[in-house]
């Protein structure tokens, strides 16, 4: 098979082909046209007027010696006519006359030779001719008047426009010649600004191979002109800082994710290995499988929060988005969370302002807030004589929902409030507690799923974690999946308002 | 109870065989839709345990062929996807259950036996549920453990019903969240113990025998011991 497109040509031996294909070329050839024909047009157009200007004047001139003649032949007839012409015809100049007799000799002028047919009738016309004194085969061309005179005897009296034919050849010359310079400057103009480009260009895909090839702190020039290359330079440049940010902050996670999964794998691992060793009795075996369960359980939990969070920030939940009304949620979760909530010596109370709506996925915002409220009442226990009480609400703030979780316990510093929003970020203080420090990280991609985020405030003492989601959908696109022709409904998927 | 498990990793599907044979069950099993789809429509199945992803035919389409002839034995699908959009998916597909990989044995079996005993039940539910001494009256929304009422919370009575629902039958935490809170996801905390032993003080609290049993490593069950 032929290769038909050639997919990089190196630069410098394939300039041309290369030029021909550029943009800015292709501009400068069709320029080129445009400026060719407008040139054209403006010549043509002074040419055109040169012309009739020239014309006038020699009908002019003519009107004048026809004036003249016309006296001498009121004063003196045809006689003292043919006398003036004579005389007229000796001298030099640019006058043409002819006096013919009725049968078509000459009487007197200086013309020797006529286009045929020209005395036929009288009026003006732009006739061939050849004057006396010269050549015969010198033809020339001129602007002549006919007349008929008394006796049958004709006039002609006439003027030669070789000045205007002289003007016409400069002017044609003139066209051709700019022509010539148009295409060779604008070819050559062209290509210049085109290999200006071109090598601006071939110089910005170099880089982005070399980027490409892994040299990741690399970067394309920027001339500093301030132009549309730069520009564009620019915002590609803005973008490899943007990847780069984004894969630090990936191998950052990664790093963490290795480093925290390697603690309870590192527990689990060992509570085997003790087991083998010390283990007597079946009973200290099944108990240290069962330790080895559960702690396998709670890497499975981890990697399935983790999935979720990643899959939520890629925004690969296409379906499930539906209204849901926000209070029975949050009186649910507060009515399933409240026996808990009594067991750490807390109470929890619920407060929803009726009437919030809004279009979600009912167990995204359900596990979010369930997780707020898991983290209040591991953390939430006063130190103080602050109230022994974790508040959940719900409210409308502008054209949002606000889920509150506050109190009064620790608290976080301000400066971990950002922080621990990230995976894997436990602050010293909860490091003793179980968990993984995965519960704010997925509430805080849910709530960006929604259109909405999740903020950490001093509830003096303690926390109070808002997450902000908008009452008006969010243009996050939910296909309903159709339901298959025939199948019988599910029996149980009420926990999804269906699509 | 007869059941087919189609599962094509081998080495699962082994331990699955095993496992469900040593709980009393006859397990049969195919490696590949196709050959799952089969057997299936053989029938004589209790209960079809199907793999989301499968060679040849995957298990939705499996199972909504079976659906688009009115078979209708109960499926319940196994899959290593477990977002909340797959399980939609799944349960839209004509599953009557789902399972995201990796599962706990314990799990799957309690919910293949509610699944088998759903089969088999009346298709109207009785009004009445009776366990031993404890009565739970579905229309009067009443409780009674020998002849006395018991004050339940409208939740911890829902709770009870699902539990007595099943009786004899091993429930575990997850389904109780699913069945009575209607959640899906990950409490956290063992926040289902705390509202069991919350229901557990009012029906067992001074008789003689507890009502509500903990299966260990397990969940739950409600049965009557004193006989």
């Amino acid at each position: 098979m032929i290769q038909l497109a050639d997919p990089a040509p190196a630069g410098g031996q394939r300039l041309l082909p290369n030029l021909f294909r550029t943009t800015a070329f292709k501009l400068t050839a069709v320029y080129l046209v445009v400026f060719a024909l407008f040139a054209a047009f403006v010549l043509g157009y002074v040419a055109w007027n040169a012309k009739s200007l020239l014309d006038d004047q020699i009908r002019s001139t003519i009107d004048a010696e026809i004036q003249g003649l016309a006296e001498q032949q009121r004063l003196g007839g045809i006689r003292r006519l043919v006398q003036v012409i004579e005389r007229r015809s000796r001298g030099p100049g640019a006058s043409l006359y002819l006096v013919v007799t009725p049968t078509g000799e000459r009487v007197a002028g200086n013309i020797e030779a006529l286009q045929p047919g020209t005395l036929d009738r009288p009026g003006e016309k732009e006739i061939q001719y050849a004057r006396s004194s010269e050549a015969l085969d010198q033809v020339n061309h001129a602007i002549v008047r006919v007349f008929m005179l008394p006796a049958g005897f004709r006039l002609l009296v006439g003027r030669d426009v070789e000045e205007r034919e002289r003007l016409r050849v400069i002017i044609k010359r003139a066209a051709a010649w700019s022509l010539v310079l148009v295409v060779v400057l604008g070819c050559f103009g062209g290509w210049f600004v085109a290999r200006r480009v071109l090598k601006r260009i071939d110089g910005m895909t170099d880089s982005a191979r070399s980027i490409m090839a892994g040299d990741l702190k690399g970067r394309l020039a920027v001339s500093g002109t301030g132009d549309e290359l730069d520009r564009l330079a620019l915002n590609l440049n803005a973008m490899l800082d943007r990847i780069g940010e984004l894969m630090s902050g990936m191998q950052q996670v990664s790093d963490n994710i290795a480093h925290d999964l390697k603690t309870p794998l590192t527990r689990l691992r060992n509570r085997a290995e003790e087991a083998l060793r010390t283990a007597e009795t079946p009973e200290q075996l099944r108990a240290a499988l069962d330790g080895a369960i559960d702690e396998a359980d709670g890497l499975i939990r981890v990697f399935n929060a983790l999935l979720m969070i990643a899959r939520l920030e890629t925004r690969q939940i296409s379906d499930s988005m539906a209204p849901l009304d926000l209070a029975e949620i949050v009186d649910g979760l507060g009515e399933l969370y409240e026996p808990l909530a009594e067991e750490a010596g807390l109470s929890l109370s619920v407060k929803v302002e009726p009437g919030l709506s809004l279009t979600g996925n009912r167990e995204l915002i359900g596990q979010a807030l369930a997780n707020l409220i898991d983290n209040a009442l591991k953390y939430g226990k006063p130190e103080g004589e602050a109230p022994a009480t974790v508040e959940v609400t719900a409210r409308r703030v502008g054209d949002m929902v606000e889920l509150g979780v506050a109190d009064h316990g620790a608290g976080i510093p301000e400066a971990d409030r950002a922080r621990v929003l990230e995976r894997f970020v436990r602050l010293d203080k909860s490091r003793s507690k179980p968990g993984f420090g995965l519960g704010l990280a997925l509430a805080s991609a849910v709530a960006r799923l929604h259109g909405g985020a999740v903020q950490l405030a001093d509830n003096a003492p303690g926390l109070r974690v808002e997450m902000s989601l908008p009452l008006a959908p969010p243009a996050v696109e939910s296909p309903a999946v159709e339901e298959p022709a025939g199948s019988t409904s599910p029996p149980k998927p009420a926990g999804f308002q269906s699509a | 109870m007869r059941l087919l498990i189609v599962e094509d990793d081998a080495e699962a599907a082994a331990y699955l065989v095993k496992a469900f044979r040593e709980a009393g069950h006859v397990p049969d099993h195919a490696a590949d839709g196709l050959e799952g789809y089969a057997l299936a429509q053989g029938g004589g199945y209790d209960v079809l345990v199907v793999d989301r992803m499968l060679p040849r035919m995957d298990g939705l389409s499996l199972i909504r062929s079976l659906r688009e002839q009115d078979d209708a034995t109960p499926a319940l699908i196994l899959s290593a996807l477990a977002q909340v959009d797959d399980r939609v998916k799944g349960l839209r597909a004509g599953g009557d259950d789902y399972l995201p990989k990796p599962y706990a044995f314990s799990e799957l079996l309690a919910r293949v036996e509610v699944l088998a005993r759903r089969r088999g039940a009346p298709a109207s539910e009785p009004t009445t549920y009776r366990v031993g001494d404890l009565v739970l009256d579905r229309l009067a929304h009443r409780v009674t453990r020998a002849g006395e009422e018991i004050v339940l919370q409208p939740r911890e009575f829902r709770l009870l019903e699902y539990l007595m629902k099943h009786a004899g039958q091993v429930v575990t935490r997850t389904m109780l969240l699913e069945n009575v809170w209607d959640y899906h996801f990950d409490p956290q905390t063992n926040v289902i113990d705390v509202h069991v032993s919350r229901l557990r003080a009012k029906i067992d609290k001074g008789f003689e025998h507890a009502m509500i049993h903990t299966i260990r490593g397990a969940g739950y069950m409600v049965r009557d011991t004193a006989r």
